[in-house]
């Protein structure tokens, strides 16, 4: 992949911008798709667009984007973290059995602690064991999900104390409180990925695995902190939902991989590593926080939301591969 | 597998010692397991549970046929579990509404086919990872299948249906004839064609495959239809089992097909392995089931630790092929 290989096509106003004509693509793309979106949507339900559904798809897409940002990291390492979904439903169950019987405080550590242990074997698993990404957290979301099931032993959990459940269903001041969260985890890690040497790191080893361990970086020790720093993000979002929600069980988990891997595909971070970022994802989860409010409002059915967040993930690859294919192509 | 006891002049012992060590992880696992389950449950070791065993293997042995080709490719298919679900339902709902078998079964073999040559169409030529590529359609595939029932199972099957599971052909269950045919015919396939030599070569060295001009990925493509078509044969089977097409029969059963293909010493790198680990693989997988059964473990606990033996197995062979 030799990305940025735009010598070939003259100056755009995109490369003005700093923007290699294939990222170009992926920033106008998404604008334009969720341009679109807003304006079909308001046309096919009067209700898209108030202010009241437009706080509502924000409080949608925070999690989307919690669970999805550490995720997006791990891409950008040329990694996957399948496992996103299980864990999340894991750490959501631990917490609301904990935090439904009165120890608010335990829950979120039992959560965080759940997530952290989760993305620290998938980096061993990853970084030391060699076994490849893919399998290494798919073994794991057997894993989590089974332990899930386990623990829940089929029951639900409802009614969690009002305390709590701000960080899901509360406002600060006209913004909701899940929404202040995403803001502030986004801001934090655009500050670490651009300006720490674990940032650098994470985009050079994506990049360029062998040069990154050449110039000496600690590569093992970066790829366990990037999946344990999905483990953690994927924690957060879990007590997201549950406080939204109101409630827990283990179908929780299974509903989220797709949707988690659709929003960072959405935000234009290349599978291949290297490329993308974190803003991205944000946008990323809006777009998707709109399509299912969309499908919600014109009342499509449950049953094709895994087919349709299949169809955006493949289209949003195969369009960013097409294209990025056709740019990077040597001239003639 | 053999390859490293033949190089090199070791002394005969050290030599059998180290083929020993390099079978597969599912001889061991199935030696363990059916001397442990002959031992503790009374049951284990009867003609009856072994019978139940194979018949309940059958459907995973044909999927990991599949699957097996496609790890072999160094890629993945996701999505064969959700597909199964899909094929059954088409194929009950077409026999429920009086078409004829041979066609049913063949539109479920004509949708097979089809999410196969999506999926290899996207990783050989568009380039794309395997299991981003499956996972999607896994997701549509699964989209597909409860929309056609609304989430209901497919019931009221002709009689003559429940025969793919009950009959014999010279005393043998006709799930083993279904699954001895998949496992000759890939043999076949695998070893003494071009699409075989190249399903290796694709895993081996992808990049001089495709420099050397050569139609590589027209039979990277292929592996993928053919893990497709595999599969949809599975899923007549198992409605034949079920006497019923339920939409979400097969998610989980791409998770078991890949346990089967690892344990049976295939390997995600550089095309090692072969079906016949995969068949003892998949064995395993169905005793090791079976046994968590027999001994009373839920599915919940099953789930689990079918993917730490996963993750175990994986772990072991990437170590094994570092050392070697």
């Amino acid at each position: 992949m030799s990305i940025g290989a735009s010598s070939a096509v003259t100056a755009s106003p995109a490369e003005l911008l700093g923007l290699s004509p294939d990222r170009a693509f992926v920033a106008i793309s998404r604008l334009t798709a969720l341009v679109v979106l807003i304006v079909v949507l308001s046309f096919m339900s009067p209700y898209f667009l108030t202010w009241a559904n437009l706080v509502n798809i924000l409080r949608h897409a925070a999690p989307l984007f919690v669970m999805s940002v550490g995720l997006t990291i791990v891409v950008l390492t040329a990694g996957i973290d399948l496992s996103v979904g299980a864990v999340l439903g894991l750490c959501a169950c631990l917490a609301a059995s904990l935090i439904s019987t009165g120890q608010p405080e335990l829950g979120v550590l039992a959560a965080l602690g759940a997530g952290l242990a989760c993305g620290l074997v998938n980096g061993i698993l990853v970084a030391y064991a060699r076994i490849p990404a893919f399998i290494a957290t798919y073994g794991m979301l057997w894993i989590a999900n089974g332990l899930a099931y386990v623990f829940m032993s089929g029951e639900v959990i409802y009614g969690l104390p009002a305390s709590f459940r701000v960080i899901g269903t509360g406002m600060l001041g006209p913004v909701p409180v899940p929404v202040v969260i995403m803001l502030v985890l986004l801001a934090a890690l655009a500050v670490v990925m651009q300006r720490t040497p674990f940032g650098r790191g994470v985009y050079a080893i994506g990049g360029n695995p062998v040069a990154a361990r050449l110039s000496g970086m600690p590569v093992e020790r970066r790829l366990i902190g990037v999946y344990v720093l999905s483990g953690l993000m994927v924690a957060i979002a879990s007590l997201i939902v549950i406080a939204r929600t109101n409630a827990a069980d283990v179908s929780l988990g299974e509903e989220q991989l797709l949707p988690a891997i659709a929003a960072v595909c959405l935000g234009g971070t290349s599978l291949f590593g290297g490329v993308g970022g974190v803003a991205g994802t944000a946008v990323g989860a809006i777009i998707l926080a709109v399509v299912l409010n969309g499908m919600n409002l014109i009342g499509v059915k449950t049953f094709w939301q895994a087919g349709v967040l299949g169809l955006i993930i493949l289209l949003s690859v195969l369009a960013d591969q097409l294209v990025a294919r056709r740019i990077n192509r040597p001239s003639p | 597998m053999t390859m490293a006891a033949d190089t090199g002049a070791r002394t005969e012992r050290g030599a059998s010692l180290r083929r020993l060590a390099d079978a597969p992880g599912a001889v061991y696992l199935l030696a363990v397991l059916s001397i442990g389950l002959t031992l503790l449950t009374p049951n284990f070791f009867s003609v009856e549970n072994l019978t139940n065993v194979a018949l309940q293997v059958a459907v995973l042995v044909i999927v990991a046929l599949g699957m097996t080709l496609v790890i072999l490719t160094e890629g993945i298919d996701l999505s064969l579990g959700p597909v199964l679900g899909l094929c059954g339902v088409v194929m009950g709902m077409l026999v429920v509404s009086g078409t004829p078998l041979w066609l049913a079964i063949a539109a479920a073999v004509l949708i097979g086919a089809a999410f196969g040559a999506a999926n290899g169409l996207l990783v050989a030529y568009v380039a794309l990872p395997p299991f981003i590529v499956t996972l999607s359609t896994f997701g549509i595939a699964q989209s597909l299948a409860t929309m056609l029932t609304e989430g209901n199972s497919i019931t009221g099957l002709p009689s003559y249906v429940r025969w793919f599971n009950e009959g014999r052909l010279i005393g043998l269950p006709i799930p083993l004839w279904a699954t001895a045919i998949a496992f000759a015919v890939t043999y076949l396939l695998l070893y003494h064609t071009r699409f075989g030599r190249y399903t290796f070569a694709i895993g081996g060295n992808r990049r001089a495959l495709e420099l050397s001009g050569s139609n590589a990925r027209l039979f990277h493509v292929l592996v993928y239809v053919y893990a497709g078509v595999l599969t949809a044969l599975a899923s007549f089977i198992m409605t034949a089992r079920m006497n019923a097409a339920h939409p979400t029969i097969g998610v989980g059963l791409e998770f078991d097909a890949i346990a089967a293909v690892i344990l049976g010493g295939t390997s995600f790198e550089k095309g090692r392995g072969g079906i016949a680990g995969t068949l003892i693989g998949a064995l395993a997988v169905g005793v090791l089931r079976n046994g968590l059964n027999l001994m009373g473990v839920s599915t919940e606990w099953q789930v689990a630790i079918v993917g730490l033996i996963i993750i175990a197995a994986v772990g072991l062979d990437s170590m094994r092929g570092r050392n070697s």
